[in-house]
């Protein structure tokens, strides 16, 4: 176990150092620390771009790896809560109302949409505070952000703000400041903290609703966790990234073989694991030829789906 | 399991479910270091009954208590060291180890992401040892067979040592032997003190362990009282309006036949 995690954390770093090396102007650590011109691009561009990768990665995992646990369902990800389209919506909004110019707006936007969100859906499930509840009122969020996005989308005022908001949803780590990191980096550690506060409860609840709640479990502030913690760190996260999907998803599938399916075991793993994940699909989308980029929420699909039903075709057995 | 562990009150307690009364001014006192069968037909609000004395299902009126103290008012945490619950579906939603399994009944024990104590580990390897599960510890509960995974559930809420097990339909799909394994693990517990709770169907068995019974109908108390008194062919036939021949066997204890229905 503990080896394991020391792999997945070793995985991490040299995940992060590449992605201050690899670009398509490639930077060697020798260069890091002398006065070499190149070290202008580690500290303007790789690094704030490395940490936001590092970050992203480790809440996309993780809230992955929460909301299996917390829906008992080894196909939930950030994406069933509506949250990542509820921030996505509130970017758009920004960018197609011409406000986006100043980043922190459209940051605040998109948080404000996710809170805004988070709200209907505690509101929604209030009442009876179990998965099912909460998985049906996610879902109708996420279609209701969805339909708003794409009616904002046909209302924009010109092409070039249509442009704007499809390259924005795609997601992509691309010409991210220290300014970026600043500003999302403490919902996402405060929501992180509040994931990681679900694995006891998520363990009961193996059991089933009415087991876990005669082994002293409330319900009702689990779900505030898990609603609260996902909103803080995917909001944060959609509002400097765009949406990247599929780390969410896959990371906790693809370690439980190695960490065993208790929920709470999963955690740390599957922060790591989307760390390591993250970054080095970032990595790799600046080395696609060409003179731009492939987009990281679209690389991560590519690469990412015919990937996971290979596995899901390969290994049936052993998620079942 | 000291001496001091009070009985469960149910006073008067209605409960009404998607607006129809389930529970109708039930009224028991459930007694430790007896096995209390709660008995009824089908719909008659057994699950509910059980599921309400062990406070997961809010009365709309009445009270239940624990001596003098109210159960509703309880500390979550608190409440669960000292009720244990087994629902009725025998099921992991991860494919976890037997073991897992059975720490968990020493959640609220233990203190949130602090490893377990010794008393802990201690608790865990008694229960395991009790249903004769710990050489299943390391198999996935999924991949047992539905007696071991029963046992494996039973050895959970053993684990947390609760002064009230209370168990819904614990027999449920288990074949003969492994009924009577899990019978005599609960009458085993009511015997060193604790108070044991079981919905069940089949007569047979209540008459095998049941100590005191109570006879449920259509949410409302028939009878609650000594199993002798309770199981006779009068009430019997008032609860499930079936024939019932009761009679004893060698070591005294009850066996209810049904024989056909009350025509």
């Amino acid at each position: 176990m503990t080896r394991k995690l020391v792999f997945l954390i070793v995985l991490v770093v040299l995940a992060f150092g590449l992605s201050l090396i690899a670009g398509k102007a490639w930077v060697p650590p020798s260069a890091w620390f002398s006065p070499d011109p190149r070290f202008a691009i580690i500290v303007e561009l790789r690094l704030p771009r490395a940490i936001l990768g590092l970050s992203i990665g480790t809440v996309l995992g993780l809230s992955g790896a929460v909301l299996q646990g917390y829906l008992r369902n080894p196909l939930a990800d950030p994406a069933v809560v509506g949250v990542s389209s509820s921030a996505a919506l509130g970017a758009v909004a920004a960018i197609v109302l011409g406000i986006a110019a100043n980043p922190l707006v459209l940051f605040a936007c998109a948080m404000a949409a996710a809170a805004g969100s988070m709200a209907l859906l505690a509101a929604l499930t209030w009442r009876s505070p179990s998965p099912v509840q909460f998985i049906l009122a996610g879902t109708v969020l996420a279609s209701l952000a969805g339909a708003l996005t794409a009616f904002l989308i046909s209302v924009a005022p010109n092409p070039y703000a249509v442009a704007e908001v499809i390259d924005w949803l795609m997601g992509a780590l691309t010409d991210r400041s220290l300014d970026d990191v600043r500003t999302a980096l403490p919902f996402m550690a405060l929501g992180t903290i509040l994931l990681f506060l679900t694995g006891p409860s998520l363990n009961a609840l193996t059991l089933g609703e009415d087991a876990a709640r005669s082994l002293g479990v409330r319900l009702g502030r689990l779900q505030l966790l898990v609603v609260l913690g996902t909103g803080l760190t995917i909001g944060a996260s959609v509002a400097v990234t765009g949406v990247v999907g599929f780390v969410g998803l896959v990371v906790p599938h693809l370690l439980r073989p190695f960490f065993g399916h208790r929920p709470s075991a999963l955690l740390l793993p599957s922060a790591l694991g989307g760390a390591a994940l993250v970054l080095t699909a970032d990595s790799l989308c600046r080395l696609a030829p060409g003179a731009g980029e492939v987009r990281l929420g679209v690389a991560m699909a590519l690469i990412g789906a015919p990937f996971f039903l290979m596995l899901l075709l390969k290994g049936r057995a052993a998620w079942s | 399991m000291e001496l001091t562990i009070p009985p469960l009150i149910l006073e008067s307690v209605d409960v009404t479910l998607s607006g129809r009364r389930v529970l109708d001014d039930v009224s028991a006192i459930l007694r430790p270091g007896r096995v209390t069968a709660i008995l009824g037909p089908n719909g008659a609000g057994k699950s509910t009954l059980i599921k309400t004395a062990a406070a997961l299902i809010a009365p709309t009126q009445g009270v239940i208590r624990l001596g003098d103290r109210s159960v509703t008012t309880l500390d979550p945490r608190e409440r669960a060291r000292t009720i244990g619950y087994l629902p009725q579906d025998a099921s992991a939603h991860w494919n976890v180890a037997a073991s897992e399994i059975v720490a968990l009944g020493r959640v609220p024990h233990r203190i949130p992401f602090a490893a377990p104590s010794a008393h802990d580990l201690a608790a865990v390897t008694q229960a395991m040892d009790a249903t004769e599960t710990t050489h299943l510890a390391d198999r996935p509960v999924n991949e047992l067979s539905g007696g071991e995974r029963a046992r494996v559930l039973l050895a959970r809420v053993l684990a947390g040592k609760p002064d009230w097990l209370l168990a819904d339909e614990p027999l449920a799909s288990l074949d003969p032997a492994h009924q009577l394994d899990i019978l005599d693990r609960l009458q085993q517990v009511a015997r060193g003190g604790a108070g044991v709770v079981i919905v069940l169907h089949d007569l047979l068995h209540a008459g095998r362990v049941a100590d005191d019974v109570l006879l449920l109908k259509q949410g409302r108390v028939l009878a609650s009282d000594e199993a002798a008194k309770v199981l006779t062919p009068e009430k019997l036939r008032a609860a499930f309006e079936i024939e019932v021949s009761v009679d004893r066997d060698r070591q005294g204890r009850l066996v209810c036949v049904p024989i056909g229905r009350t025509v």
